[in-house]
C-alpha cells in the first residue's frame, strides 16, 4: 500500500533503463529526493542509498548505469585527473535535421560536452590515460568527437609510454554523422595498434551497454577486457538479432557472463572493486624489469616481499583485534 | 608404499604411535623415552620405503587426491595473482589456471593446469583434460607476455588434453601444434614445471620451455601407463608393468636431459609439507628467470631449439 503511494504522488524513474535513442523521449533525470526503482528486483530504494552504494542495487546487485563524472570520482586518485581536448566538439557534417539542437540541449541537460571524457589520471598512484564514456550523451554514441578524443589519448599515451584504461558505455557508432561515424572505428584501432607496438598495456572496462561499432572496434582491442557484472556486450543489438532471425533470444544472451564463458571477457569485477582491481593490474605492468635485475637483488626483493606480506598480517590482525577493542 | 606390505607396517606404526600418545596425556605417563624411539624408527622406515618407491608407486604418488593442485601452489609462490579468461575466439577452459602476478615482486604470466581439489570442482576444471579453448588461451596470454617482456610460469598437471567430440571439432591436436611452434619462438623465458602428471601432448603443449623442472615424485610420459599398456598389449590392467619400463620418474627423465631439474619433496610426498616445496620454488624461480633473462633474446631462443632439437636416439 505504502508503495502505491509513492507511485501515485512521483514519477517513479527506472534507473535501469536510461532512454536517449529518438531524443524525443523525455530524460529520466532523476528530481531529488526521489525514489530508484530496479529494474531487476523490483526494490524501490532512496536515490541517496544507491548513490551511497556507487549505484548499485543494494538489493540484487544490479549495476545501474553510472555517469562519467561519477565514475571518474570513483576511479581516478582524488585531485589527479586532468581533462583533455575539453573543448573538441561535434559539427553537422551531413547537416542532420535537429541533430546541433540535440547536442546542444544534452550538453546543458548533462553538463559534459561529448559522449566521451578523457584525460590523465593517477590510478592507485600509478599514472595512467583515462577515459570513461557516457551512456546519458546519445547513448554513448562514437561520432567525430568521441573517435578523435579516444585517438588523441592512444597517441597521447604513446607519446608518453602511458598505460589506458577505458570504460566503455556505447549503442555504437553516431548515425547522425554517417560514414565519418563508421570511419572512428578504423582511426581508433589504428590508434591502438600504434600503442600496441610499443609495448604499452591497454585496458577496458565494458559497462552497459557495450554494443555495435564501439564493440567492433576499440571495446574489444584490450589487453585485458574487464566488465561489470551484467552488462549487455554484443555487435548487433539484441531487438535488431530477434528482428533478423524471427526467434526469441536466449535469457542470458550478450550478458557478461555469457561473454566470460565463450572467451571474450578476462574477468567481471564489480564497481565496489573496480579500483583495487585496475591498480593491481596496472602495478604488474610498472613494476621493475627482470633485465636489470642479477642475483643477489632477487634475494633482497625476496626478502622485502617477505617483510611486506609479514608486516600486513600484523597490521590485519592490529586492524581485526583494535575493530573488535571499539566495537 | 613402496611395497605393500611395508605401506601396512608405517601405517599401523603411525596408529600405535598415536595411541600411545594419546594414551600417555591421559594416563600423565612419561613415555617420552619410548615415544622417541618408536619415531625415529617410523622415520626409517618411511625413509627406506621412499628410496625403495617403483614407478608405479610414483604413478599412484602424483595421482593421490591429496597432492597439492596447481592452485596451492600459485597462492604460496605468486603475489597479487589476478586471473585472466578466455581464448577470444569460442571459450574460457577452465582446466586452465592463467594469469599474471609477481614473483620476488617482479611480473610474471602463470599458465596451470588445474585438476581441482574436491569432487565439485574436478568437474568444473574437466579433471585437469584441457580443451583446444585451453591451449589458446594459453598462447595468447604467452604472447601477451612478450609484448610486456615478462616471462612465463606453466605449471603442468593433467592426464592428458581431453578425448571428445568438440575437442576434436575444435582441432585438440591443431591447437597443441601451434603451442608447440610458437613457443619454441616465443622471446621470453619459458620455465615449465611439472607438479605431478605429465599426461602426454596435453601436458607438453605447456613444455616447451626454456628449463622444465619436475617434482620428485611427479610422472611425465608418452601416455598413462593404462593408455600404453592399452595400445601395445591390448590391455590396460597392465599399467603397472607398463610404468615399470616407460621411464617416466622425474630421475630417468634427468638422466635422459629431457627435463632439467628436480625438486625434492618432503618424505611421504609434497602433500606432507606443501610449504617446504614453494619455498625452494620462491627461491629458485626467480633465480631461473634472473639467469635466463641475461641471455639475449636470440641466444636464449637458439639455445632453445638446440635442446629440442638434439633430442632423440638414433644410429645414423
Amino acid at each position: 500500500m505504502l508503495k502505491g503511494m509513492f507511485k501515485k504522488n512521483s514519477p517513479v524513474v527506472d534507473a535501469g533503463i536510461v532512454q536517449e535513442y529518438d531524443g524525443r523521449k523525455k530524460k529520466p533525470e532523476v528530481p531529488s529526493g526521489l525514489w530508484i526503482k530496479c529494474s531487476e528486483c523490483n526494490h524501490s530504494f532512496y536515490k541517496k542509498d544507491i548513490e551511497a552504494a556507487m549505484m548499485v542495487c543494494p538489493s540484487c546487485g544490479n549495476h545501474f548505469r553510472m555517469s562519467s563524472t561519477d565514475r571518474l570520482r570513483l576511479i581516478a586518485d582524488e585531485g589527479t585527473f586532468d581533462e583533455w581536448d575539453k573543448k573538441l566538439s561535434s559539427v553537422n557534417p551531413l547537416e542532420y535535421p535537429g541533430y546541433a539542437d540535440k547536442i546542444k540541449k544534452l550538453e546543458e541537460e548533462t553538463g559534459i560536452s561529448e559522449a566521451i571524457i578523457t584525460g590523465q589520471a593517477k590510478i592507485g598512484g600509478i599514472d595512467s590515460v583515462l577515459g570513461v564514456m557516457d551512456s546519458r550523451f546519445l547513448m554513448g554514441s562514437m561520432g567525430s568527437v568521441v573517435g578523435e578524443k579516444v585517438t588523441r589519448a592512444f597517441e597521447r599515451a604513446t607519446e608518453k609510454k602511458l598505460p589506458v584504461i577505458l570504460f566503455t558505455a556505447s549503442g555504437g557508432a553516431r548515425m547522425q554523422e554517417g560514414i565519418f561515424s563508421l570511419m572512428q572505428m578504423a582511426k581508433t584501432s589504428a590508434a591502438i595498434a600504434r600503442h600496441n607496438e610499443a609495448g604499452l598495456l591497454y585496458i577496458t572496462v565494458l559497462t552497459d551497454p557495450t554494443t555495435g561499432g564501439v564493440t567492433a572496434s576499440f571495446a574489444m582491442l584490450g589487453d585485458i577486457i574487464i566488465s561489470e557484472p551484467g552488462t549487455l556486450i554484443g555487435f548487433a543489438g539484441p531487438r535488431v538479432i530477434e528482428q533478423t532471425i524471427r526467434q526469441k533470444l536466449p535469457a542470458g544472451f550478450q550478458r557478461a557472463e555469457f561473454l566470460l564463458d565463450h572467451g571474450f571477457v578476462d574477468m567481471i569485477v564489480e564497481r565496489k572493486d573496480m579500483k583495487k582491481t585496475l591498480s593491481k593490474l596496472l602495478s604488474v605492468h610498472v613494476s621493475s624489469s627482470w633485465t636489470s635485475q642479477d642475483e643477489l637483488s632477487i634475494v633482497e626483493r625476496m626478502k622485502n616481499t617477505m617483510t611486506n606480506a609479514i608486516e600486513n598480517t600484523i597490521n590485519t590482525v592490529n586492524t581485526v583485534m583494535g575493530g573488535g577493542n571499539n566495537g | 608404499m613402496a611395497d605393500h606390505k611395508s605401506g601396512k607396517n608405517i601405517t599401523e606404526l603411525e596408529n600405535r604411535i598415536n595411541d600411545l600418545e594419546r594414551l600417555s596425556k591421559e594416563q600423565k605417563l612419561d613415555l617420552s623415552n619410548e615415544l622417541g624411539t618408536l619415531k625415529g624408527k617410523l622415520e626409517q622406515l618411511k625413509k627406506e620405503a621412499f628410496n625403495k618407491l617403483t614407478a608405479w608407486d610414483k604413478v599412484q604418488l602424483a595421482r593421490n587426491s591429496e597432492r597439492p593442485t596447481a592452485l596451492d601452489y600459485i597462492e604460496r609462490i605468486v603475489e597479487d595473482f589476478t586471473e585472466l579468461h578466455g581464448d577470444r575466439y569460442f571459450a574460457d577452459d577452465s582446466a586452465i589456471v592463467a594469469g599474471i602476478g609477481k614473483i620476488a615482486g617482479l611480473p610474471v604470466t602463470v599458465i596451470a593446469q588445474q585438476k581441482g581439489r574436491n569432487t565439485k570442482e574436478k568437474i568444473k576444471r574437466n579433471f585437469g583434460s584441457p580443451n583446444p579453448e585451453g591451449y589458446r588461451k594459453s598462447l595468447r596470454l604467452m604472447k601477451q607476455s612478450e609484448k610486456f617482456n615478462r616471462p612465463v610460469l606453466c605449471l603442468i598437471d593433467t592426464q592428458g588434453a581431453y578425448c571428445g567430440i568438440g575437442a576434436e571439432e575444435r582441432g585438440e591436436g591443431e591447437a597443441i601444434a601451434r603451442n608447440l611452434m610458437e613457443m619454441s619462438m616465443i622471446k621470453v623465458p619459458i620455465l615449465s614445471v611439472v607438479l605431478a602428471e605429465g599426461g602426454s601432448g596435453g601436458a607438453l603443449a605447456l613444455g616447451v620451455a626454456d628449463s622444465v623442472w619436475m617434482l620428485e615424485h611427479a610422472v611425465y610420459s608418452i601416455l598413462s601407463p593404462e593408455g600404453f599398456a592399452s595400445i601395445l598389449w591390448k590391455d590396460s590392467s597392465r599399467a603397472k608393468e607398463a610404468s615399470e619400463m616407460m621411464k617416466l620418474t622425474a630421475d630417468d627423465l634427468k638422466e635422459f636431459g629431457i627435463i632439467d631439474k628436480v625438486i625434492s619433496e618432503p618424505l611421504g610426498g609434497v602433500q606432507k609439507n606443501i610449504d617446504s616445496v614453494c619455498e625452494e620454488l620462491r627461491k629458485e624461480i626467480p633465480a631461473e628467470f634472473v639467469r635466463l633473462f641475461k641471455m639475449n633474446e636470440t641466444q636464449r631462443t637458439q639455445n632453445r631449439y638446440d635442446k629440442y632439437r638434439q633430442m632423440g636416439r638414433f644410429k645414423d
